[in-house]
This record gives structure tokens, C-alpha cells and sequence, in this order.
């Protein structure tokens, strides 16, 4: 697993630095969550839409849009595109846009998301249409700590709980940072695990680069029928010691030399 | 295809009775609603199928990332509130989720333009349908009358994509024989002959554009009269060939003159037969507490002050 989400990693940033823009830091905080959901979680078929069990997948929502290099590449990795999409990130024409976009029909991709604030209520949406249609299967989301200032989320939450959802599954990538600086600092979301539980989650707290609690949770959350909270703690721009929990690489792209240091300590770790 | 029996009734009703008979022939439909059940009269089709009712309470930017979530699973979704709240508070989700996606979600709202009365500005939507013509793949329609109302609703169960139903809180007297009519979706409908202006309308200033036109008739000016319940996408045909023939264009409409079907009628014109065009609407201000009828003669929508204005402005060279 490491070897795998170190050759995800590794491409997010070639990604960003060959579009010469995207977002390292809040990919790089989620991969290890992302790798474990889709190679050890998620039931989704690599055929894709072609597969006849499509409408008993799993669904994601990656609700953190500005994330996508790293579904990107995780989503690739594992087969369900080709690796050679990935060096046309952000470029004209390409199906992996800024952002992920149901338009381009990359498989993997569910929904568009990237406008912040949204992707819990879509989930819910789904969750509804999948109780209505007696589909079995699971609906997880990965938001941003950050995000969760966004009001609309808690309007989301709340209608989770009233709605009694029991196949939806939240997972919050905290690592803490937003643009502006500690999300402590320009809007505190404290206590976060007090205030799922009184919208009604069962809430768990992991270590969010630890593969075996990733694991373990998430197929524990996939089996529970109560609504599901994780709060994975991360550290933004992972794997990288010079943007590791420093809100500058946000949204900045690594130049040549700095994504030749970063694929360097990426490799030797 | 005009109706002799003027009577009036609610198009609301009219909605929330269509949703039911559609519900009943196809269980895929589902019906959202942000606590205005009652006044949208989405409550009909929650109390016949329950199970297929999602109230989202006070929050209409979550009802409409629900309904994206519900669409996206293959449901035909019929999301309403107020026109005030189903646009402006949740723009970025009808953009960004609903439209970008291109999901099967139809927006009908109900209380557009100023006829929402006494409560005021702050409930009158007169933006509402500037703000949804302008982004891409959502479909605007403002239907004209109650048998208008029937047609749209079913087009839109019958036709994927994203879609803005606008219909206003006033009864809404016959316009068209139910026998006779069907909504055409990709035409304007021409409903008067005549060679001296042309008057475009659609929504709840049809009937006083009528009203007006027969008016007209009486000092000897002739009206095309262009009705356009589809303001996007804008099929140019029929406004064209009538602006042609007349060269002089009135608008009306209960929206502000600014991006609505006045904007969309000058936007044809001035491609396809520039022409003078006078745009009769809330001219950029915001409404004010009134009785329905009051508001109309006030901000010049009624059949009598339609006919003044076009009189003074027949007189413009």
C-alpha cells in the first residue's frame, strides 16, 4: 500500500506541475484515505458503466473538488483509465478537468464538485434515490475540514439525520489548514466530533495516513446501518517535507526544481 | 386555440393535481420541497406518495443538491418553492451541481414577479428568471394560463434535463381551450394577427396583453400578438418574421426589464431584424407590499396601462 499511494503521490504533483497549477496540498492529505477506500473499500466495478451490476456499486462523492488529482491518480492506478489521461490534466480539451466533471464521462467520476460546500448534499440525494430503489450498496463522501464552514453542510447534515439515513458514510479530511491559514484560526469548527454526534453520526477519529485504522473503519462504517461520521485526522501536503502543514502549497504548483526534490523524497521514503 | 371561458384558476392547484396524476404512472418521479408545501401545493403529491416526498426544511440550497443526488440516481425530480428562494439562495447549486452535471432536475417555482402582493419585496422574485437564463442547458419556461400549466409540467416529466417552470401565486384566467391547444416547446405562438406592431408576452401579462390588444383594435392599431412561453432556449421564427413585418416590438412581462424576455427578445432582435423595442416590466427597482391588482396598475401591467403606453409610444418616430 505504500509503494502504491507514493506512485500516487508522485503523480499528483507531476500533474500539478505540468498544468503549472492545481492543488498539492489537500491531495496529498487525502491519497492514503483515497487508495484505501477504492483498492480495499468501495465495491465499484473497473468496467465502470459497462459492468451489470453498475447500479449496485458503491457510490463516492469527492466533495473536495479541488482534491482531484488525487482521485485522479488513485482512480487510474487502480485501473479504471488509463495513466497516460493523467498528463492532460487542466489542459484544453481534457477529460480530467480542474476540477472533476461529470461532463467529460472520466470514468470514476459520479458527480461534479469543486464549487465547495455541495458534495454531502448530492451524497444525501444519492442515498434517498439508492433507499427508494432498494439498492444495497454504500454512499461515502470526503470532505475538507475546511469546507464544513460552508452553512450549506450543515443543512446537509441535519436533513442526513432527519431523513434517517443509514447508508451514508462522511468522512472529513482534517488536516486542519485552509488558504488563509489554520482553520482554528479563521473559523474554528471545534468540537467537530461533539457536533456530528449531536447532528446524530456515530463519529470515529483515525489517524488518516495509517492504512490499517483507514481500513478498519471504513469496513466498519460500510457494515453499520447508523449514519457514519470519520474524522481523519491528516497533515496537508503529505509526503513532501516542504509543504507538509504549510498553507502556501494550497493551491500552488511545484516548479521543475521542486517537484524533482519532492518525487526524490517521495522515492527515498 | 383561444379559449372562450375566461375563468379563473389556480395554477398552483393545477401543479400540485398534475404531479399526482403523473405520480401515479411513473414511480420514478419524486417531489422535493423546502417548507412551502401548502402554498406550492407540492403537499398533494406528498400526502398521495409519501414515500416518494422529501421536505428539506428551510433550506433551499440543500433541496437542490438533494434533488442533483436524486437525479443523478435516474429519478425525475420536481424541486419548488417560492421563485425568490428556489434561484438567488441557491444559485451556486443549480449552477455548479444541477446544470453542470445536466440533471434531470425541474425547478417549479411558484410566487414569481410581483404579484406575490403584501408581503412585499422581499418575496418578490422579479430577477428570478434573468439569473436561470443565463446559465447553461437550463431551460426557462413561464407558462400563460392553467391548461398551459398541464402541458409544461408533463413535458418536463417527459423531458430530461434541467428545467425552470415559473408560475405566479395569482388565479390565472383561461387563455387557451384545452380541447384545442397543446405547449409547444420550441416555438413562439402567434394568438393575433396584425400588421402595425408586434407585442411579445408570456406568463400572467398574457391575458392583459390580449385584453390590450382588442383594445388597440378599437382606434385602429393592429397587434401581432407573439406569445413566448419558452424564454430559453429562444426560437427566433416566429418573433422574427412578426418584427419584420411590423418593425416595432413591445415587451411585457412580470420581471424586471433587465434579463428576462425583454433582454431575450432584444437579443433575437438585434441579430436576426433589428427593430425599436419598448420593454414593459419592473424597470429595475424592487417591488413594494400592495394588493395583487394594485401592484399591477402601479407598475403599469394592466391591460388599460399596457394600451397607454403603446399608444404614446406608436407616437414615437
Amino acid at each position: 500500500m505504500e509503494a502504491f499511494t507514493r506512485a500516487i503521490r508522485c503523480d499528483c504533483l507531476r500533474m500539478i506541475h505540468d498544468a503549472k497549477s492545481g492543488h498539492p496540498g489537500g491531495a496529498c492529505s487525502c491519497v492514503d484515505i483515497l487508495a484505501v477506500l477504492y483498492k480495499k473499500v468501495l465495491n465499484v466495478p473497473l468496467e465502470w458503466d459497462k459492468a451489470v451490476d453498475f447500479n449496485e456499486r458503491d457510490r463516492f462523492v469527492l466533495s473536495k473538488g479541488h482534491a482531484s488529482t488525487a482521485l485522479y491518480a488513485t482512480l487510474a492506478h487502480c485501473g479504471y483509465f488509463s495513466k497516460d489521461l493523467l498528463s492532460g490534466f487542466r489542459k484544453l480539451g481534457s477529460k480530467l478537468q480542474g476540477h472533476p466533471s461529470s461532463r467529460t464521462k472520466l470514468p470514476g467520476i459520479e458527480v461534479s464538485t469543486g464549487s465547495l460546500g455541495q458534495g454531502l448534499s448530492i451524497a444525501v440525494g444519492i442515498a434517498l434515490a439508492l433507499r427508494l430503489d432498494k439498492i444495497n450498496s454504500k454512499v461515502f463522501v470526503l470532505m475538507g475540514d475546511g469546507e464544513m464552514q460552508e452553512g450549506s453542510v450543515w443543512e446537509s447534515l441535519m436533513n442526513a439525520n432527519a431523513k434517517k439515513l443509514d447508508n451514508l458514510v462522511v468522512i472529513i479530511d482534517k488536516n486542519r489548514l485552509q488558504i488563509d491559514g489554520l482553520v482554528d484560526e479563521v473559523k474554528s469548527l471545534e468540537p467537530l466530533d461533539e457536533k456530528f454526534k449531536a447532528f446524530g453520526f456515530d463519529v470515529y477519529e483515525i489517524d488518516g495516513h495509517n492504512y490499517e485504522q483507514i481500513e478498519s473503519i471504513l469496513l466498519e462504517a460500510k457494515k453499520s446501518n447508523k449514519l457514519t461520521a470519520i474524522i481523519a485526522n491528516t497533515i496537508k501536503g503529505k509526503g513532501v517535507s516542504f509543504m507538509e502543514n504549510n498553507p502556501s502549497w494550497h493551491g500552488k504548483a511545484p516548479n521543475d526544481e521542486e517537484l524533482k526534490k519532492a518525487l526524490e523524497e517521495l522515492n527515498v521514503k | 386555440m383561444l379559449s372562450k371561458n375566461q375563468t379563473a384558476a389556480s395554477p398552483r392547484n393545477c401543479y400540485g393535481e398534475k404531479l399526482v396524476e403523473l405520480g401515479a404512472k411513473n414511480p420514478d418521479i419524486v417531489v422535493l420541497d423546502a417548507d412551502l408545501s401548502c402554498s406550492t401545493q407540492t403537499c398533494k403529491f406528498a400526502k398521495a406518495y409519501p414515500e416518494r416526498f422529501f421536505n428539506c426544511g428551510i433550506a433551499e440550497q440543500d433541496m437542490m443538491t438533494t434533488a442533483a443526488g436524486l437525479a443523478y440516481c435516474g429519478k425525475t425530480v420536481f424541486a419548488s418553492t417560492f421563485a425568490m428562494f428556489a434561484t438567488a439562495r441557491c444559485l451556486d447549486q443549480i449552477r455548479n451541481t444541477i446544470c453542470y452535471s445536466k440533471l434531470n432536475v425541474k425547478i417549479v417555482a411558484t410566487h414569481g414577479g410581483i404579484t406575490v402582493g403584501e408581503d412585499g419585496a422581499s418575496h418578490q422574485a422579479l430577477e428570478d428568471i434573468s439569473y436561470m437564463r443565463s446559465i447553461p442547458d437550463m431551460k426557462v419556461i413561464v407558462p400563460a394560463d392553467c391548461t398551459e400549466v398541464n402541458d409544461v409540467i408533463e413535458y418536463a416529466a417527459n423531458t430530461k434535463g434541467p428545467m425552470y417552470i415559473r408560475i405566479p401565486r395569482t388565479n390565472l384566467k383561461q387563455i387557451f381551450d384545452p380541447e384545442v391547444y397543446r405547449f409547444n416547446p420550441s416555438m413562439g405562438v402567434k394568438l393575433r394577427d396584425g400588421k402595425d406592431l408586434t407585442i411579445v408576452s408570456n406568463g400572467e401579462t398574457l391575458f392583459e396583453v390580449l385584453e390590450a390588444a382588442k383594445m388597440l383594435h378599437e382606434v385602429g392599431i393592429e397587434a401581432d400578438v407573439l406569445h413566448y412561453p419558452v424564454v430559453k432556449p429562444f426560437y427566433h421564427t416566429a418573433l422574427k418574421e412578426s418584427a419584420i413585418k411590423t418593425k416595432r416590438v413591445v415587451v411585457v412581462e412580470n420581471h424586471s426589464v433587465i434579463g428576462g424576455l425583454g433582454s431575450a427578445v432584444c437579443e433575437s432582435l438585434s441579430q436576426y431584424a433589428p427593430s425599436k423595442v419598448y420593454r414593459i416590466g419592473i424597470k429595475d427597482t424592487f417591488g413594494q407590499s400592495g394588493e395583487q391588482r394594485q401592484l399591477m396598475e402601479f407598475y403599469g401591467l394592466t391591460d388599460k396601462k399596457i394600451y397607454e403606453k403603446i399608444i404614446k409610444f406608436m407616437d414615437v418616430k
